[in-house]
């Protein structure tokens, strides 16, 4: 196992180790380099600045958003999905295919095809109802990204909790219809219960994966009408200001606040490996 | 399932999943016809469906204006390559685990799970400076080491849940009939591990062929992969929607259906064995 160990060490170590070193200098590459160490001051700065709390405000929204749009609607379709029916793989298949649609290809068709105030789909909807259009990247910015995000991730949702559904005992499920047991406490005593593990996956799992979203954002708004998340934030901070001391402080916040999440999916990932 | 259904409660799930089903593949059969409209067809209002006159003249357009191929090749060398080495870094690795298992099996396998939970933010500026130092920015062989990097975690655990399901009395039986080191593992690990291999390959190729941090931060012109090249129809051509079809369809087209035939495969390496 020793060159995939090594390889892995050597890709955590070497940037985290850089990024902590420059979290603690004063470090502009393009307005006069490595101006000496600062101490805590990035950290300081990075927090104290006007736009930290509301990129933190935005990502909390967002994943949170996502999170419930996917994991609510995720067991709906799961539970539809595990019906009998006609044509159920090609149902499927249909369900699953946004999951490989490339980020950047979803946030631009999402944008200019039924986002787009003029031309888009939805522009065309309401002013079928007799509405106005709506300028939704501007108008409704967080609501257009959430919904771009979740369309995105609502199969990987479904495709688990379906997964989940389906390692259910069908037996204990009937047992407890010919008891007389209504669906909903049917749902609500046996299913749940059962789907709770696969659902905290779902969740930290995309939690991890959300609160590092970057194509959807740099595509459609980039990070204007209060679309900045965290990510974003450290990314303008690095590469487009150049602020590197400052982007590097915020990459370490970014860090611990992913591992605080780690931390809860691995202990799950590792009970599972003993049993 | 055991439980007799009537056909009418049958009929209503599969309108219902039908529905449904249609109603999230949408915007996906949406680029699709859009991408053989004309211009004019792409954006009439109010929207044409089904009855407008096919054309393929946007594919030829956008392989002619922005050289299509190049792009392409640039997904599926980097896609496949870094693949091809990560899967070669990590049997090794995944074979001395499942079946030589230590004390610290497990600690190994959980760090390097949490290797994959660091924000790519919080490693950009080191990694664009070691690109720039190595000259390695807007390279294919850069990108393909990066990839490879941010999916090793995932390639070796699942090689890993795949090598432990190999029945180790299979093993003992072989080395009872006499098989030596090397007819052990040519002749009866290798063909039970192969399906395995070619699972977490299909997967990780989509995944690195989807890949759009690093793709857009560290490529320009001359490496940039499909990711890329759709982003720079953000604007203004991107208000050609019958154009931004053609690229996005002919972009996603290869893994809408390589995707398809890995969904079982999805669930286990996306969970790291947590879901099965």
């Amino acid at each position: 196992m020793a060159p995939a160990v090594f390889l892995l060490l050597v890709w955590m170590l070497v940037p985290l180790t850089m990024t902590l070193y420059f979290s603690f200098k004063r470090y502009l590459p393009l307005r006069g380099g490595d101006l000496g160490w600062v101490g805590f001051d990035n950290y300081i700065r990075f927090v104290t600045s006007s736009s930290f709390w509301p990129s933190v405000q935005t990502t909390l929204v967002i994943v949170g958003g996502v999170l419930v749009v996917t994991v609510v609607l995720g067991v709906l379709l799961a539970l539809l999905l595990d019906q009998p029916m006609w044509g159920q793989g090609v149902v499927r298949i249909l369900v699953i295919a946004p999951f490989f649609v490339m980020p950047t290809v979803s946030a631009l068709v999402w944008k200019n095809m039924f986002m787009d105030p003029v031309n888009g789909l939805f522009a065309h909807l309401w002013k079928f109802f007799g509405l106005a259009p709506l300028e939704w990247l501007s108008q409704a910015s967080l609501l257009s990204i959430i919904l771009i995000v979740s369309w995105q991730w609502l199969p990987f949702a479904t495709l688990i909790l379906l997964t989940a559904i389906q390692s259910l005992d069908s037996e204990q499920l009937e047992a407890a219809e010919m008891d007389g047991a209504a669906p909903l406490s049917r749902f609500g005593h046996i299913i749940l219960p059962h789907l709770s593990q696969a659902i905290t996956i779902v969740i930290l799992i995309q939690t991890i994966f959300l609160l590092s979203i970057f194509a959807e954002i740099f595509v459609t708004t980039q990070g204007s009408f209060g679309t900045r998340t965290l990510t974003y934030l450290i990314f303008q901070r690095v590469l487009e200001s150049q602020n590197v001391g400052l982007g590097s402080a915020g990459g370490v916040y970014a860090i611990i606040l992913a591992n605080i999440v780690a931390l809860f999916l691995m202990r799950i990932v590792g009970k599972n490996l003993d049993s | 399932m055991a439980r007799a259904v009537t056909n009418q409660r049958k009929t209503v799930n599969t309108a219902v999943a039908w529905a449904i089903g249609l109603l999230i593949f949408f915007p996906v059969l949406w680029t699709i016809l859009t991408s053989f409209k004309t211009e004019a067809e792409a954006i009439a209002d109010p929207p044409v469906f089904l009855f407008f006159n096919w054309t393929l003249e946007n594919y030829s357009v956008v392989q002619e204006r922005s050289d299509y191929m190049r792009f392409l090749w640039n997904s599926v060398i980097i896609a496949g390559v870094s693949t091809l080495v990560g899967i070669v870094v990590a049997v090794p690795a995944a074979w001395s685990m499942a079946f030589v298992p230590s004390r610290r099996t497990k600690d190994v396998l959980l760090w390097m799970l949490s290797t994959k939970m660091l924000p790519a933010v919080g490693a950009l500026y080191p990694i664009y400076l070691i690109f720039i130092e190595l000259g390695l920015l807007d390279t294919r062989a850069g990108l393909v080491l990066v990839m490879m990097l941010i999916n090793l975690p995932i390639i070796v655990w699942m090689l890993y849940t795949y090598f432990r399901e190999i029945p180790g009395e299979i093993l003992e039986a072989a080395r009872m009939d006499g098989a030596s080191l090397r007819n052990e593992i040519l002749y009866v690990l290798t063909p039970m591990a192969v399906p395995g291999i070619a699972s977490t390959l299909l997967l990780n190729f989509i995944l690195a062929w989807n890949e759009a941090f690093w793709t857009l931060n560290l490529t320009a012109a001359k490496a940039g992969p499909l990711t890329a090249f759709i982003a720079s129809y953000s604007s203004p051509e991107g208000l050609f929607y019958a154009k931004l079809s053609a690229a996005s369809t002919m972009a996603i087209a290869p893994i809408l259906i390589l995707g398809w035939f890995s969904q079982k495969q999805l669930v286990r390496g996306l969970t790291f064995g947590a879901v099965k």
